[in-house]
């Protein structure tokens, strides 16, 4: 099951540990972020192409990552040519565009259940202040098993409301719709509880 | 298999664990995380499109908002937040259960670089602002307290949030960005006036769910063990 962005590969970035990776976008963001100039985004665009083209999965998916925001960057780009020159649009559109496709790299290089035991991992420190890491990744689990019994919910609320002659009334679709979520999510207390989830 | 039969499907002693804050200790019980989990479920669902169409010309309203409302009157503070936070972790790990939009990918890391990042982020506080709101609602006229909750908590904290980063993102003054936004005052005022006649009726058909801080019903199941 493929559920999440993950493509496939067997490059150096694909076998790289996720934490490694987490760890490196963020840090290496907020870096950019605080020291923004022309210089440091040049760099970062060059080692992010770099990494990208590393990853062997061809320039349709690095073109894919940026898509999505190409059209807020024009309308960002326009805005700072007017109020703050071409450089400073250049550097703020970079940015913009590193930022999303070094961390689209990661998703698509990562498969979903690594950056989801990458998050379990990082909660180990919190176990301090009272966090269970096992239940952290329960709660992942569960919410991911979720997501299709939920939508399947909704779409027979939604079959439910035009049968009733409801077709518009967003009250007829939200209130059956959260009342069984909250049914469903009712069971699934019941069976976590039976497995004995609230013993230790 | 998710199949709810209305006649043998009654809730009943499940009522008085959701009204409690969680188990003694502070800890989530199962029932607390079946809950947390399935509403981040729920707002994904509310992504998908053509489940919902608010009908606002000309802005892009996503229902979504809409989840954030509902799982902070519904849930509470605590489990409001945890849903949200649960629901982002899987949009980071690259589940695409963003709704459709052109200014941010449906899911994946990128989500949190985008120049509307900030607005998804403050989903968190603003579940815990609507959820600490709506357990302090007064007995009497609970919908209008309800109403205040969610402008507060889903209109004002994802404002404040959300237009200084994108403002920091885009490089642009705050008033500059805060004008942008505006647009989408009136589909927030219409989400609004959803979430608080949703939450007043789900207070209708599941009583006892909604948490509420001194009427809380006695337990009724002493029998089952927690």
């Amino acid at each position: 099951m493929n559920l999440g962005s993950y493509l496939p590969g067997d490059s150096l970035v694909h076998r790289a540990p996720a934490g490694v990776k987490l760890v490196l976008l963020a840090v290496g963001l907020l870096a950019l972020g605080v020291f923004r100039s022309p210089w440091t985004v040049t760099v970062a665009a060059v080692l992010t192409l770099a990494a990208g083209i590393a990853t062997g999965l061809g320039a349709r998916v690095l073109w894919a990552q940026i898509r999505p925001v190409l059209l807020v960057s024009a309308v960002v780009g326009a805005f700072q040519v007017w109020l703050s020159g071409p450089v400073q649009a250049a550097v703020v559109v970079g940015w913009l565009l590193v930022a999303v496709l070094a961390a689209g790299l990661v998703t698509v290089t990562t498969p979903l259940p690594r950056l989801l035991d990458a998050v379990v991992t990082a909660a180990g420190p919190l176990r301090r202040v009272g966090v269970d890491p096992e239940r952290v990744a329960l709660l992942l689990a569960l919410a991911v098993r979720s997501v299709p019994v939920v939508a399947g919910l909704a779409r027979d609320v939604q079959e439910a409301r035009i049968a009733r002659g409801e077709g518009r009334s967003v009250r007829a679709f939200a209130v059956p719709l959260v009342i069984r979520t909250v049914r469903y999510a009712d069971r699934l207390g019941e069976a976590l509880a039976a497995r004995g989830v609230d013993d230790d | 298999m998710h199949d709810v039969h209305p006649l043998i499907d009654v809730p009943d002693t499940s009522a008085d664990t959701l009204t409690g804050m969680s188990t003694p200790s502070g800890r989530f019980s199962a029932r607390d995380l079946a809950l947390v989990a399935v509403f981040a479920a729920l707002l994904a669902a509310l992504g998908l499109p053509g489940s919902f169409a608010l009908p606002i010309s000309g802005v892009p309203v996503t229902a979504q908002t809409l989840g954030v409302m509902l799982a902070g009157s519904v849930l509470g503070a605590r489990r409001g937040a945890l849903a949200m936070v649960t629901f982002l972790v899987l949009v980071a790990a690259g589940l695409p259960l963003l709704a459709p939009s052109a200014v941010r990918p449906q899911g994946g890391l990128a989500v949190f670089t985008s120049i509307t990042a900030g607005f998804l982020i403050a989903w968190v506080p603003a579940a815990w602002v609507i959820g600490k709101l709506v357990e302090m609602r007064p007995a009497r006229f609970p919908l209008g307290w309800i109403v205040l909750a969610n402008i507060v908590g889903g209109v004002v904290v994802v404002y404040a949030i959300g237009v200084p980063i994108q403002a920091w993102v885009g490089g642009l003054p705050l008033t500059k960005a805060l004008l942008g936004t505006v647009a989408f005052l009136p589909g927030d005022a219409v989400k609004v006036a959803v979430s608080a006649v949703v939450t007043a009726g789900v207070l209708r058909g599941y009583p006892g769910i909604v948490p509420d801080r001194r009427h809380r019903p006695e337990p009724q199941d002493a029998g089952t063990a927690r």
